[in-house]
């Protein structure tokens, strides 16, 4: 292992080494554990879970909670939903988001700094206060193209594709900014075109940085909650977040049923993270640089 | 110079991607269309721009301009027209004491998230470089889980978590019976928990980042000049830093000035005769709930003004660190 700057040295005391190995064990323990509990609280059978006395283990683990969350409450509806709101959001916003990133790292243009100032102020704004404009705005629309109306997934899309997009390019802009020019420059002697210098060259040589900006994207719109709660007034185009309130009674609150749909609610998100965990922190080391 | 090169190089043209100077001026062979003229920067921001100002510029121009106008039900449902009231809004805004006692909440809150994220995240960062492989292994993956949760399963877990009757942390404490979220002061801490536990991942992972990111050359240069761990973390880390700690304070101020989730849901709207409320919820609470869509734009625009005050700190900072926009 490579020596890292706060390890190396001739005071390294074995006895505080031990020290920190234990306390970083017991903070990873104490972050775990609430996810933990929602996954171990969505198998305990009912009578376990209002118990009094609640223990932190199981001895008769149950797919009840999600039977219940899946099929009564139509979950995999709103998880369907979620799915493909999160998606076209990811997947758009980094076509667009690495489009606007090549303009402004690689070009000079008037008012660039202006542009680049309005991306940060746009990500300033508080958008929980923009759903008071959009809430008409779409309800307009919906006249026009019922598909990005009130209640329509169509609306939650570009909603959050608009929201996402200002951190995008952002992010983005550290990671074209540290590819070297030199190979676009070589590719285009070798007389390559604007658009194969663009997606042959570029565009691979920034993809670790579109999977970093992609989390935030996901996340972005995984996580509305506000948007799904003004713009969708039928349930069958709710989102998970707000689906979820159904779970909340004012008499009695079903506690297993909203532990199994946070757990599905979470498990996407988590894969996503795993699968680009790597380059999010190689990404965001690279982000130092620049 | 071959001449290949010169035809190749004259065949991409003027406003060339890699190098706008130097380049040989636009003498293509090819007949360049009308659209040509357009300059490719513009062509790159045009998606965004087609994004972004329709659903970004338009209603946050619509804001201001709700609040400047009566507008309340009657005027949403279109059969009575709109009226310009001027500052009206604003002038109701701040001079009712509600405004006043939630604008201090949202401060202090945010203050005390972002410092308590700062604290843990960096303390998690400097922790993660000290240890071995596995309780690195270990730490990190848990901060990703709390990363990746998403902030209402994290509401809603912590809500189990503290839940009055079946909750884990009555049991533990022994105080069966107790209702976390009644009071105010222990309802905005419930709620810090759950957004530090949600958010110092990201700065303890773009840290670490950015520790490792230090060459180990310079550390162990200054080592053999004879400086000290203290030396060597002012010195030599803290201005390598500085950078990424800008953005991580700075996006730390941005996202707990705005908490909106993990209030509304684990305060059920804003705590008990609105106690818990924040900015963000309280112009919800007044647009969609009292249906005062005007008064409920002009307390957005307040909140949008004081986190532009924040920006300009930022890029204030940012020039002053030599960096270019």
């Amino acid at each position: 292992m490579i020596r890292k700057p706060f390890t190396a040295g001739r005071r390294d005391n074995r006895v505080l080494r031990q020290g920190a190995n234990t306390v970083a064990v017991v903070l990873a323990l104490l972050t775990v554990f609430p996810l933990y509990w929602m996954v171990l609280s969505a198998l305990k059978p009912k009578g376990e879970i209002t118990s009094a006395h609640p223990r932190p283990w199981t001895f008769a683990p149950t797919l009840e909670n999600f039977r219940n969350a899946l099929g009564v409450s139509g979950f995999g509806r709103y998880f369907l939903n979620s799915l493909a709101v999160a998606v076209v959001v990811v997947v758009v916003s980094a076509a667009i988001a690495f489009l606007a990133a090549v303009a402004l790292s690689r070009f000079r243009f008037r008012f660039k700094t202006t542009i680049l100032i309005m991306f940060l102020v746009a990500q300033m704004v508080p958008v929980e206060a923009l759903t008071i404009p959009l809430f008409f705005l779409v309800r307009d629309i919906g006249s026009v193209a019922p598909g990005f109306g009130l209640s329509s997934l169509g609306s939650l899309m570009l909603v959050n594709l608009a929201f996402s997009l200002p951190f995008a390019v952002w992010m983005l802009r550290g990671f074209v900014a540290a590819v070297p020019e030199s190979l676009e420059e070589a590719a285009r002697i070798d007389g390559a075109s604007r658009f194969t210098i663009l997606w042959r060259i570029l565009f691979p040589l920034v993809a670790p940085g579109l999977a970093a900006t992609s989390v935030f994207s996901f996340i972005t719109a995984w996580n509305d909650f506000v948007f799904a709660k003004t713009l969708i007034l039928d349930t069958d185009h709710q989102t998970l977040p707000a689906a979820l309130m159904v779970f909340f009674k004012p008499d009695e609150n079903d506690w297993g049923g909203i532990m199994a749909a946070s757990t599905l609610m979470t498990v996407p998100v988590l894969v996503f993270f795993v699968l680009v965990q790597r380059h999010m922190v190689s990404g965001l080391g690279g982000a130092v640089k620049d | 110079m071959p001449a290949t090169t010169v035809t190749a190089r004259a065949d991409h043209g003027d406003s060339s991607p890699v190098r706008p100077a130097g380049g040989a001026p636009a003498t293509g062979r090819r007949r360049p269309g009308p659209l040509s003229r357009i300059p490719v920067p513009l062509w790159l921001l045009l998606p965004a721009a087609l994004v972004l100002i329709p659903l970004f510029g338009y209603p946050l121009y619509q804001l201001g301009l709700l609040s400047v106008l009566k507008f309340g039900q009657p005027q949403a449902s279109g059969g009575v027209p709109t009226e310009f009231v001027g500052l009206s809004n604003y002038t109701d805004v701040l001079g009712d004491a509600q405004f006043w006692t939630v604008l201090g909440q949202t401060l202090a809150f945010a203050a005390f998230c972002v410092l308590a994220t700062l604290a843990v995240g960096a303390t998690c960062a400097v922790l993660l470089t000290r240890v071995g492989r596995w309780p690195r292994l270990m730490l990190m993956f848990g901060a990703l889980g709390a990363w990746a949760a998403p902030a209402m399963t994290g509401s809603t877990v912590w809500m189990f978590l503290l839940d009055t009757n079946s909750g884990l942390v009555n049991e533990v404490l022994g105080t069966q019976g107790h209702n976390w979220m009644y009071d105010k002061w222990s309802a905005f801490a419930m709620v810090a928990v759950v957004v530090v536990w949600h958010s110092f991942p990201f700065v303890m992972i773009t840290l670490y980042a950015g520790i490792q990111a230090i060459p180990d050359s310079v550390v162990e240069a200054a080592r053999l000049d004879g400086a000290g761990t203290v030396t060597i973390f002012r010195k030599i880390m803290l201005p390598m830093l500085r950078p990424l700690l800008v953005i991580v304070v700075i996006q730390s101020i941005i996202w707990d000035f705005k908490v909106f989730t993990q209030i509304y849901v684990m305060t059920g709207g804003g705590g008990i005769a609105g106690q818990n409320l924040v900015l963000n919820v309280y112009a919800y609470q007044k647009a969609f709930v009292a249906e005062n869509y005007s008064l409920g734009a002009a307390i957005g625009v307040l909140m949008t003004l004081i986190l532009l005050g924040v920006t300009a700190v930022y890029v204030r900072s940012l020039r002053r660190s030599g960096e270019e926009l």
